[in-house]
């Protein structure tokens, strides 16, 4: 699953040389392993860094996302909370407000709820309500959507209310040297950054050495891959639009229209705020026709944003109306019935018929 | 950085004072209550303290401090509700009647502490030293919170109820860690108690050890619904227990009391004896906001009794009948007080100086895109106004 960019020479660079060191030293890396060495990484290199929330330090989290970080670094600087959401937000805002970044975790999804309001109401507006002088830069990773067969509020893609609130950056990465480089950036942010985990690509590998992607990142600290989305496959007659746990599956839907001759480009947004307008016209504008895939119900979600700011931007290029595969606009179904909800391969090949080709 | 921590400090402190943990953590059995409505000290056995809940009266150089802050918080709330009623501010929540738990909360503290207030505590936040009209920014309707909260040590005034407990105790959570001995006060009010967040904040302050006094201006309502539709408990102060720490009762509108218990509080929160909750009985003289109309759900004379037992006028008779309060000493405190109420009309008379295009400055370090063009849009639209 390595990847070209043709995009942002600091994603291309990243992701080129990572996959040329990774080939040659031939390690798999999962998408955890790599989160998990970007919090170990950002607590070596700032001591302002702290971890908390519910099982992050003996257990090292129910995903194991901060395994190992309290007996590395010490109960100050990766520790257990009581159980309580809006406690944690909370705590944070006030530790970050006084000198602190903190990096804290919402077991999932649907339980990052409780915090809604003070996410909402201050961790979105300290900053502007102080004119600046209170920035928050503090991270809330959330494990989120489908795809593992998880039970009830265990699968919520809840991504369209924090875009949809200003003030609060929404990253979601979907490559394992994203997981690395976004989290370090997400951390390293001065502003709050809402960091969505997709759940099922936790235990994915590929080939990347992370130790090379740690020396990359701090040389290039101060350049941004925020706002730059990433072409994940390069394409003509159409273009997929794209992120966190739905790139993979875009991914395969381009690979079988390849063999049935058509030539699909897949763009991964990688950061829904700030959202890269550039890159995703650029890419309509050349193929003409465009599918947003994204695993949450699509009514008033971040597809739909997506192809409101698609067909303002490229009517005039457009052949086809823009379309979308979503979630259905149902309760995230039980495990036995999830498949039927989640956009597949299959579901983006046949929505891809319906772009008024030419006969 | 565990509740046994906790305990252990808990059981340290109470064996200091010869009580046990339990009788420690409950309120005294009365409110701590040192002086009478018409000014005279109450003899020592009927001030509410007892073993463990001792509190000494304060120095007169420190209440004489108070009294002059307590003076100037009653004419800016007057200040404040004619400019509202003028027209020239917004809207103003007067703390009309609880400005001596406001004078206290502030001046307790020392310079490094940090104070938590709500939309009811501008009369605590300009003893904590904030200018006048930096106070009074949002409430002349301006879209930020008026004044710099890392200079004054003071967080901006929050309106949904009970969040910022949580502010408060990540700020005392981060000077722990940095070894940094900050006390904080976080205020709420009766109504907010019921809020999950004043849980929250409650049960992570004492989890976590930490220097935060969570002070209560009881004050019998919340906009129109009365206290006993809040809480069945026998007492606010009494929640304390349940946390794993210590809850004072006392008479929110006797300063004197207000001083002593409040300076008590952070003294023993500053030597790591943890969080404490203290709960201050007040009234709300005047309606919840100007835009509330109080007759619909109080009686006349129910306003009228607490009248009676006016902070202002109690302890002005206290420091009269101690000799304290001299000819000189009285016209300088109002003089002050004046100088602050001077202040207030000049600079609301003054238009207030919002530019639309900043509206867009401050919602991240740097601009997104998209707001950058929507900025642009506006600037647009203002200049072909201007043209
Ligand atoms: C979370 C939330 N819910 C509702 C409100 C609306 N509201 C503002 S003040 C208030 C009453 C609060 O009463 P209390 O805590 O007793 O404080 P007081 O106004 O009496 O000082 C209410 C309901 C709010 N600000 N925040
Ligand atoms: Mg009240």
């Amino acid at each position: 699953m390595t990847t070209t960019s043709q995009v942002n020479p600091n994603v291309s660079d990243a992701t080129a040389r990572a996959a040329a060191q990774a080939a040659a030293k031939n390690q798999p890396v999962t998408f955890g392993k790599a989160l998990n060495t970007a919090l170990a990484d950002a607590l070596t290199a700032e001591k302002s860094v702290v971890i908390f929330g519910e099982d992050v330090g003996t257990l090292g989290g129910v995903f194991r996302i901060t395994d190992g970080l309290t007996a590395r670094f010490g109960n100050e600087r990766c520790f257990d909370t009581p159980l309580a959401e809006s406690g944690i937000v909370g705590m944070a805002v006030g530790m970050a407000m006084n000198g602190m970044r903190p990096v804290i975790e919402m077991q999932f999804d649907a339980f990052a709820y409780p915090a809604f309001e003070q996410i909402n109401s201050h961790v979105a507006k300290m900053r502007n309500r102080t004119q600046g002088r209170l920035p928050l830069p503090m991270v809330i990773r959330i494990p989120y959507a489908g795809g593992v067969g998880g039970v009830e509020h265990h699968c919520d893609s809840s991504e369209a209310y924090y875009s949809h609130t200003p003030g609060l950056k929404v990253f979601t990465p979907s490559t394992v040297a994203d997981a690395y480089l976004m989290l370090r950036e997400a951390i390293d942010s001065e502003d709050p950054v809402i960091f969505f985990e997709p759940k099922k690509l936790y235990w994915s590998k590929e080939q990347v050495d992370l130790e090379a992607l740690a020396a990359e990142y701090e040389a290039r600290k101060a350049a941004k891959t925020e706002g730059v989305a990433r072409i994940a496959r390069a394409g003509k007659d159409a273009t997929l639009i794209t992120y966190g746990p739905s790139v993979s599956v875009a991914m395969e839907a381009a690979k079988l229209a390849a063999e049935e001759g058509i030539s699909l480009e897949v763009v991964d947004i990688r950061t829904i705020v700030p959202f890269d307008d550039e890159t995703v016209s650029a890419s309509v504008r050349k193929t003409g026709r465009a599918i947003v895939v994204a695993e949450a119900q699509g009514f008033a979600s971040v597809a739909s944003e997506i192809v409101a700011r698609v067909q303002e931007r490229c009517f005039h290029s457009l052949a086809a109306p823009v379309l979308r595969v979503t979630g259905f606009d149902i309760p995230f179904p039980a495990p036995t019935l999830e498949k039927y909800n989640l956009p597949s391969a299959e579901r983006i090949l046949d929505t891809l018929d319906q772009l008024q080709w030419e006969a | 950085m565990s509740t046994d921590a906790t305990a252990d400090r808990i059981s340290e402190v109470s064996q200091k004072f010869g009580i046990s943990p339990e009788d420690y953590m409950l309120p005294a059995r009365h409110m701590i209550n040192l002086l009478d409505p018409d000014g005279t000290l109450r003899p020592q056995d009927q001030q509410g303290t007892e073993p463990g809940h001792e509190y000494p009266l304060p120095s007169p150089a420190r209440l004489m401090e108070a009294y002059s802050a307590l003076v100037t918080g009653r004419r800016v709330n007057d200040q404040n509700s004619a400019l509202v009623r003028q027209g020239r501010m917004a809207v103003y929540p007067s703390s009309h009647g609880q400005e001596a738990c406001q004078v206290a909360a502030a001046l307790c503290l020392e310079d490094g502490d940090w104070l938590f207030p709500t939309y009811r505590d501008t009369v605590a936040v300009l003893t904590k030293g904030v200018a006048p009209m930096e106070v009074m920014t949002s409430f002349r309707g301006e879209w930020h919170c008026g004044y710099d909260p890392k200079a004054y040590n003071c967080a901006p005034m929050a309106t949904p109820l009970t969040t910022q407990l949580l502010h408060a105790v990540g700020v005392a959570h981060a000077a722990k860690l940095r070894g940094e001995n900050t006390v904080v006060v976080a205020m709420c009010g009766d109504g907010a108690t019921s809020e999950g967040d004043f849980h929250e904040a409650l049960n992570f302050a004492a989890v976590f050890n930490l220097p935060v006094i969570f002070f209560v201006q009881n004050n019998k309502y919340a906009i129109s619904v009365p206290f006993s539709q809040q809480s069945a408990a026998p007492s606010l102060a009494h929640k304390a227990v349940g946390y794993g720490m210590a809850g004072e009762r006392v008479d929110g509108n006797d300063l004197m009391a207000l001083m002593s218990v409040m300076t008590r509080a952070v003294r023993l929160a500053r030597e790591g004896n943890g969080p404490l909750l203290i709960e201050a009985h007040t009234y709300r003289m005047q309606a919840h906001t100007n835009a509330d109309d109080d007759k619909r759900y109080r009686e006349d004379a129910e306003v009228i009794e607490w009248k009676a037992k006016d902070p202002v006028t109690r302890m002005q008779a206290y420091l009269d009948d101690a000799g304290l309060l001299t000819e000189e000493a009285a016209a300088k405190i109002t003089e002050a007080a004046e100088a602050v109420a001077k202040d207030l009309r000049d600079g609301m008379n003054q238009d207030a100086n919002t530019d639309p295009r900043e509206l867009f400055e401050h919602v991240f370090s740097t601009k997104t895109p998209q707001l950058a063009e929507q900025q642009a849009l506006l600037v647009d639209e203002l200049d072909r106004e201007e043209a």
